[in-house]
């Protein structure tokens, strides 16, 4: 009796040590399902779903307190990737999100462009060069196509810009075969 | 006799080598139009360096490398451009490319250029020859052969020539090293020399027993050793890693490069073009192209880069039943998108494609794991598996069962019995993985800036707000210090509370004070008594207005 009593408190004892052990040395800063989620999502830091960025929608994602059909520049497939992930029914855009775009990158008109340095400001990932009264310039590289920098410029010198498919970034097409009709 | 290996798989598709091989490599006339594209290699797009309207010579370069992995690009002839635009380019896309168009003068006069003497010259000297004598390789990769020649980290211990040959209905090679076995030894010497190999094995299939012959003529008059090994024919021999293994026995495991097992492998006609590059500094500015299928005299022709494929075909008496072309062989080749299309490095062979010649596939029936794909693939993968995850668009297991492996030779396709035209999906799932990688890229760098701004952000408004506690502090201290100062000499006493409007105006009235007390009239100094009695004079008149002046004030203050 006091043998088995023993045994079995001294088990609780180790074990609880040990999970104690793992706790501290295994331990995960931060939540991993908003990374994962964060890692999904495309970055365009638009703000088309109605969070400050994709961080801010990830973690809302992850608190499921948002739909994942609110990120129109990750596509349908986007959608289906956050289905997957959090276990969740695969939902089509609608309602109040705007519907999917192709690509596109910003373009300033230089010679309208009078150097207020607005769109300097709106843009979330400093694709944007200039200074207060000189010409700015989009750095079409950096550019995600958020269209955040469209809205705020006062003479209206920004358009959206559709990227065409050129030789560097042509695919391959999946392997399609018209149906001929027998004879 | 050397000991040859086998690979894994491979096939045997009717050559028809021999249409093309009855007659020498002849020279293609001068066309009217020379059409050269900025992208005929490997890496990044040269980069323009005439404009429309310039008389250009042969020889000269249009467009130079740009950043690491580039070459350059020479105008074929000389003559005119009167065009730098986008043009349709021998691409799978079908889409335009930058180009330059040449309107030759008919004079196909050089510009100056002679060589050098390599054994001479620095490793490094003869690479940049090469790479500004646009030498890429020409088996079909069109990877600049200057960086093929770099040192690594691991010594070479065979350079091979590649002669293999092993598609259908190309000659190309064959002929070059029939006419000019000679000029490949010799280029290969350099090779040699710039990679410091010991041995150069030179790999040829026995189905070409006149080349094999007159390279091992040549083989004897170099001092370097040399072997020309005929390997069996067997599709695709000619592949770099196939070839390896067949020569050395080594073989060469996936995302390993053939010089870290000290072995590099050039196509023979780079290694020609590499000698008249280094003996002659001639750049390259035409290749031997084969023509053949749909055409009246299949034949191997000197082609000026640029030519167009119509010129060609046409030289060549194109049958009238011809709809359409290929570019490369029957098995790897892409078809053109239209006969305008200019002759570029990689195009070893043209061939004109008829429906009695190839006619369409019959539609694909679904896949019955045969595994006969399993049974021929050179890279010893298994196709099967690759088709479906590529169909179902699982990339990722596609990347796990090595679809990166693939060299896309065809031969999966050649024997799949339901006619399932594997090649295109792998090559769908290879370019959606890449698309994938470079977005993926684009996001992570996206993710990376914005958070860079926005700590950027939060740091400038940390520092403006410590700046201003900073700022406040001072005048803080400044104020107590005034406190301080003001009120030790006016002994005002403790128990009467100082609001601190008032010290603040005490302090400033006592700072003015101080200020007015510190000046003092310069100038002063040397005066004489005259002067001085002078100042005096003014400073009591000066005195008296104030005093008048204060007398005057004060009473109605009152």
């Amino acid at each position: 009796m006091l043998n088995a009593l023993l045994v079995m408190s001294g088990i609780a004892v180790l074990l609880g040590a040990v999970l104690g052990y793992a706790a501290i040395k295994f331990r995960v800063e931060g939540n991993p399902l908003v990374d994962k989620i964060d890692a999904i999502l495309p970055q365009t830091q638009c703000g088309q779903c109605g969070y400050p960025g994709c961080k801010p929608y990830a973690t809302a994602l992850a608190a499921d307190e948002a739909d994942i059909n609110r990120c129109p520049p990750g596509g349908e497939e986007g959608i289906r990737k956050l289905a997957e992930l959090l276990n969740k029914e695969f939902i089509p855009f609608g309602g109040d999100t705007n519907a999917p775009k192709p690509k596109s990158v910003a373009l300033i008109d230089e010679n309208t462009c009078i150097g207020c340095t607005l769109c300097i400001q709106a843009c979330p990932v400093d694709a944007i060069v200039g200074a207060a009264k000189q010409m700015h310039t989009v750095v079409t590289g950096e550019c995600t196509g958020c269209e955040l920098c469209v809205a705020p410029c006062p003479v209206d010198c920004i358009s959206m810009i559709v990227i065409q498919e050129k030789i560097t970034n042509w695919k391959w097409k999946y392997p399609i075969y018209a149906l001929t009709p027998a004879q | 006799m050397t000991t040859l290996f086998k690979f894994h798989g491979g096939v045997h598709p009717p050559t028809h080598k021999a249409e093309s091989t009855r007659t020498p490599i002849a020279q293609m006339p001068l066309p009217k139009k020379l059409v050269i594209p900025f992208h005929q290699h490997v890496g990044n797009i040269a980069k323009p360096q005439v404009r429309a309207g310039d008389h250009v010579l042969k020889g000269q370069i249009i467009g130079l490398p740009e950043d690491g992995i580039s070459s350059a690009v020479h105008a074929s002839t000389s003559g005119t451009i009167t065009e730098i635009g986008m043009q349709v380019v021998a691409h799978a896309s079908g889409l335009p490319d930058l180009c330059a168009t040449l309107v030759p003068d008919g004079k196909d006069e050089w510009i100056a250029h002679s060589g050098i003497d390599f054994r001479v010259a620095t490793h490094a000297d003869v690479r940049q020859m090469l790479r500004l004598a646009g030498v890429v390789g020409l088996g079909g990769a069109v990877f600049p052969s200057d960086l093929k020649l770099r040192p690594g980290t691991h010594k070479i211990d065979t350079l091979i020539l590649n002669g293999a040959e092993c598609e259908p209905y190309i000659t190309c090679d064959d002929m070059l090293m029939r006419e000019r076995a000679d000029e490949i030894i010799r280029g290969a010497e350099i090779m040699r020399w710039v990679l410091g190999a010991d041995t150069i094995l030179v790999g040829i299939e026995d189905n070409k027993p006149e080349a094999i012959a007159a390279m091992q003529v040549a083989a004897q008059t170099s001092s370097d050793n040399i072997q020309v090994i005929a390997v069996p024919t067997l599709y695709p021999g000619g592949g770099a890693k196939q070839l390896i293994r067949v020569l050395t026995g080594i073989e060469v495991a996936a995302g390993v490069r053939s010089t870290e097992k000290g072995v590099q492998c050039f196509n023979v006609a780079t290694a020609q073009s590499i000698y008249r590059a280094v003996q002659f500094g001639e750049p390259l500015v035409s290749r031997i192209v084969t023509v053949t299928g749909n055409v009246s005299d299949a034949q191997n022709l000197e082609v000026l880069i640029g030519t167009p494929v119509s010129d060609v075909v046409a030289y060549a008496g194109v049958l009238p039943d011809t709809d359409s072309y290929i570019m490369g062989g029957p098995m790897m080749g892409l078809p053109l998108p239209a006969a305008s299309v200019s002759i570029v490095k990689a195009a070893n062979c043209i061939i004109a494609s008829s429906p009695k010649l190839f006619p369409p596939a019959p539609p694909a029936m679904p896949c019955i794991r045969c595994t006969r794909c399993a049974e021929v693939c050179p890279a010893e993968l298994q196709p099967q598996d690759l088709y479906w995850f590529a169909k179902a668009r699982e990339f990722g297991k596609a990347q796990e069962f090595s679809l990166f492996d693939c060299i896309e030779c065809g031969a999966c396709s050649y024997v799949c019995p339901s006619h399932i035209p594997l090649v295109q999906y792998y090559r769908f799932a290879k370019s959606e993985i890449w698309a994938r990688e470079s977005e993926k890229n684009a996001s992570d760098a996206a993710r990376e800036r914005f958070e860079f701004r926005e700590h950027r952000i939060e740091r400038e408004k940390r520092e403006k707000a410590e700046k201003l506690a900073a700022k406040e502090q001072a005048a803080l201290a400044a104020k107590q210090e005034a406190a301080k100062i003001s009120a030790a000499p006016t002994e005002t006493p403790a128990s009467a509370p100082i609001d601190e409007k008032q010290a603040k105006i005490q302090a400033a009235i006592e700072h003015a004070k101080q200020q007015a007390a510190a000046i003092k009239p310069k100038n002063t100094e040397q005066l004489t008594p005259q002067q001085m009695a002078e100042i005096a004079d003014i400073e009591a008149r000066r005195a008296r207005i104030h005093e008048l002046a204060k007398s005057e004030a004060e009473p109605p203050r009152e």
